[in-house]
């Protein structure tokens, strides 16, 4: 078996006196979707932000390709190969979609001793991404804030994927959007774990889940069941798993199973 | 035939009209009130020398005064905070010029690169403590007018028993890097101007024949200077762009990479840097520094700033539209001089136009981001 391009050991993190992550390990291969699963609450989104830069781990270690990783900030993390879509999104309203596309990336074109945004290239590169993503623009100088939900979480994934990343993470993407966009980024993770990068997906929606999936992981209340593979594991089960078991259960029985 | 691929428009975008279109943008404001202004002055004080030559570099003067200070509280603003403690600045500024400079007897020039740098020290302090503690940058800069105030006025009456230094004219005398802040320049074009008969000359005195403006005063040579660097800085390179990510949402920027502190420090630094230049302008000009100078400077500027089109929120707003309201600022402010209108009612309309800024600024606001 190859070994994994990073590996999450034991990951802790504490935010004062809460808890939200008790020890979670988690290894993510190349070319492979890694589902992370879980109720609100259960520390997704925590656990990707110690892997993007975002938050420190209490305990734990992060390696990548085998190596000790210790991201600073975002920065550290993206110049590493890791792209984060978050769940709240790391779009900025005011900003047009191709200033937005582009930050903390900018093109630039040297003038003389200077150097100067290049808004051409900026702007020609966002339309294209944009089109390939079925969304039409008014005009690259359109500002975010005139988009939907579901369209600037398109153009922040197409955003992460265009920058090349070794690893992308998604944190819930689907769970704003309709069911063409939903189709329209399931089949772009598709799309990247052929072309060899490690996906991350965060959903609570299994089906979301098993429809690209290759491993799944379900958190809960900062702790993890551990990882299984596709194949080894129905849909029934991971809904079960991250409801807790019981609950869902006794539920079940008094909607006649339609959750 | 190969089919040509199509740009297929979505038919629930709507088309705006270009007119809607051009109302778009953060300089709206200023480029109406500035035609207004001009137009209003044009017809009730076109006799009262206010267009002549003299007239001209009179308000020229007062609207780059503004510009200056109106460019660092702009860009900070797009950054998403204020700096409270810019009138401070220039007195304290302008005193350490003269303590250096005539009490200490420094080289002039030495004087100027020492205040520049403690100055802007003091910016990148600012901007460290706002960053470090995440505190509203209006406390922290508030608290700088009182320090940088009291040490004005506490330090050359220590010194010198006084709170007024004079004698930097003479200090000053022949310095290189002074009459980068105090001369003028143009003097042959001026001259010429005088004896062709363009600008009016003296007729009598010791300077008859000359022209009765001599000369562009290096301030005015700044203030356009650094508009246009404000302006392609934040408009045209990278660092402007994180300029106005820093402002729009600082977590959101961040995570994507952009070194929000770093931007947000640097533009306390610059806002420091064109405080000093004011005040190097205002005491090669006046040949003295007083510990009363640049009080209330700080909300002049944010006036202008706002006038411009930039929210206070941040993330918005245009280095043009920031000048063009320290011009609509120093026209007016002149202009009622000039049509002898009790100079009061300066105060009126600045709080009228403020507040007409900031409702147009904020419906501008929902028209870019479609709320509602
Ligand atoms: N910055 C923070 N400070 C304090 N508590 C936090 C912070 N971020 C998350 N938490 C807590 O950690 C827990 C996990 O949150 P989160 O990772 O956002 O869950 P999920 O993404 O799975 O819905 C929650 O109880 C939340 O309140
Ligand atoms: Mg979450």
């Amino acid at each position: 078996m190859t070994q994994p391009l990073i590996q999450m050991k034991n990951i802790e993190k504490h935010f004062g006196s809460v808890i939200a992550l008790a020890g979670v390990s988690v290894d993510i291969h190349a070319g492979e979707c890694h589902c992370l699963l879980g109720d609100n609450g259960a520390g997704k989104s925590t656990f990707i932000k110690t892997l993007s830069g975002v938050h420190k781990p209490t305990r734990g270690e992060i390696l990548f390709e085998g190596r000790d990783m210790h991201f600073a900030d975002p920065r550290d993390a993206i110049a590493a190969g890791i792209a984060t879509v978050h769940q709240h999104l790391a779009m900025i309203p005011l900003m047009s979609v191709s200033r937005n596309f582009f930050m903390g990336n900018e093109p630039t074109r040297k003038i003389g001793p200077f150097s100067f945004f290049d808004h051409d290239l900026a702007n020609r590169v966002t339309m294209q991404e944009m089109e390939k993503m079925g969304i039409v623009l008014r005009g690259p100088d359109q500002a975010v804030g005139t988009l939907s939900g579901g369209e600037r979480q398109t153009v922040a994934i197409a955003r992460a994927v265009h920058f090349g990343a070794r690893v992308l993470i998604l944190d819930e993407p689907t769970s704003a959007l309709g069911v063409r966009q939903t189709a329209n980024v399931l089949a772009t993770i598709d799309t990247v774990r052929k072309q060899g990068v490690a996906v991350v997906f965060i959903t609570h929606n299994v089906r979301h889940a098993m429809a690209v999936g290759d491993r799944f992981t379900v958190l809960n209340r900062g702790r993890t069941y551990g990882t299984a593979k596709r194949g080894e594991i129905t849909p029934e089960e991971l809904q079960d798993m991250m409801a807790g078991g019981q609950e869902l259960a006794t539920l079940e029985s008094s909607l006649g199973s339609t959750v | 035939m190969a089919d040509t691929p199509q740009i297929v428009m979505d038919e629930r975008v709507k088309q705006i009209s270009p007119m809607r279109r051009a109302m778009i943008r953060p300089e709206l404001g200023g480029i109406v009130g500035t035609i207004a202004v001009f137009v209003f002055f044009g017809l009730f004080a076109f006799d009262s020398g206010m267009f002549n030559s003299q007239g001209i570099m009179n308000w020229s003067v007062v609207s780059a005064q503004f510009m200056i200070i109106a460019v660092g509280a702009c860009l900070l603003m797009i950054a998403g905070e204020f700096d409270l403690s810019v009138g401070s600045m220039i007195g304290f500024a302008g005193m350490m010029m003269a303590i250096f400079g005539v009490t200490l007897g420094w080289p002039m020039w030495v004087a100027i690169l020492v205040t520049f740098a403690l100055c802007i020290s003091i910016g990148a302090l600012n901007g460290f403590i706002v960053v470090r503690t995440g505190l509203p940058s209006f406390i922290v800069t508030l608290a700088f007018l009182f320090i940088l105030r009291g040490f004005t006025i506490f330090l050359p009456q220590t010194i010198e028993r006084k709170t007024i230094i004079g004698g930097i004219r003479e200090a000053a005398e022949g310095d290189w890097l002074a009459a980068l802040f105090g001369g003028t320049i143009g003097k042959g074009f001026f001259t010429w101007m005088g004896e062709a008969g363009i600008i009016a000359t003296f007729e009598r005195g010791t300077r008859a024949g000359e022209p009765v403006v001599n000369g562009i005063p290096m301030l005015i040579v700044w203030a356009l200077g650094l508009v246009v660097v404000g302006h392609v800085l934040l408009t045209r390179t990278r660092f402007g762009n994180w300029i106005f990510a820093a402002g729009g949402d600082a977590e959101a920027a961040r995570n994507s990479g952009v070194p929000v502190n770093r931007v947000k420090i640097t533009m306390f630094m610059f806002t420091a840097f064109c405080a000093t230049v004011f005040a190097a302008c205002q005491v090669m000009e006046f040949g003295s520094a007083g510990a009363d100078r640049g009080l209330l400077k700080e909300f002049e500027a944010i006036i202008a700033v706002v006038i411009g089109g930039a929210l206070l929120t941040g993330g918005y707003g245009s280095v043009i539209g920031a000048a063009l309201g320290a011009l609509i600022f120093g026209v007016v402010q002149q202009g009622l001089f000039f049509a002898g209108v009790e100079s009061s009612l300066f105060r009126v309309f600045l709080g009228v136009i403020l507040l007409f800024a900031v409702i147009l600024n904020t419906y501008i606001r929902r028209i870019i981001t479609g709320e509602r």
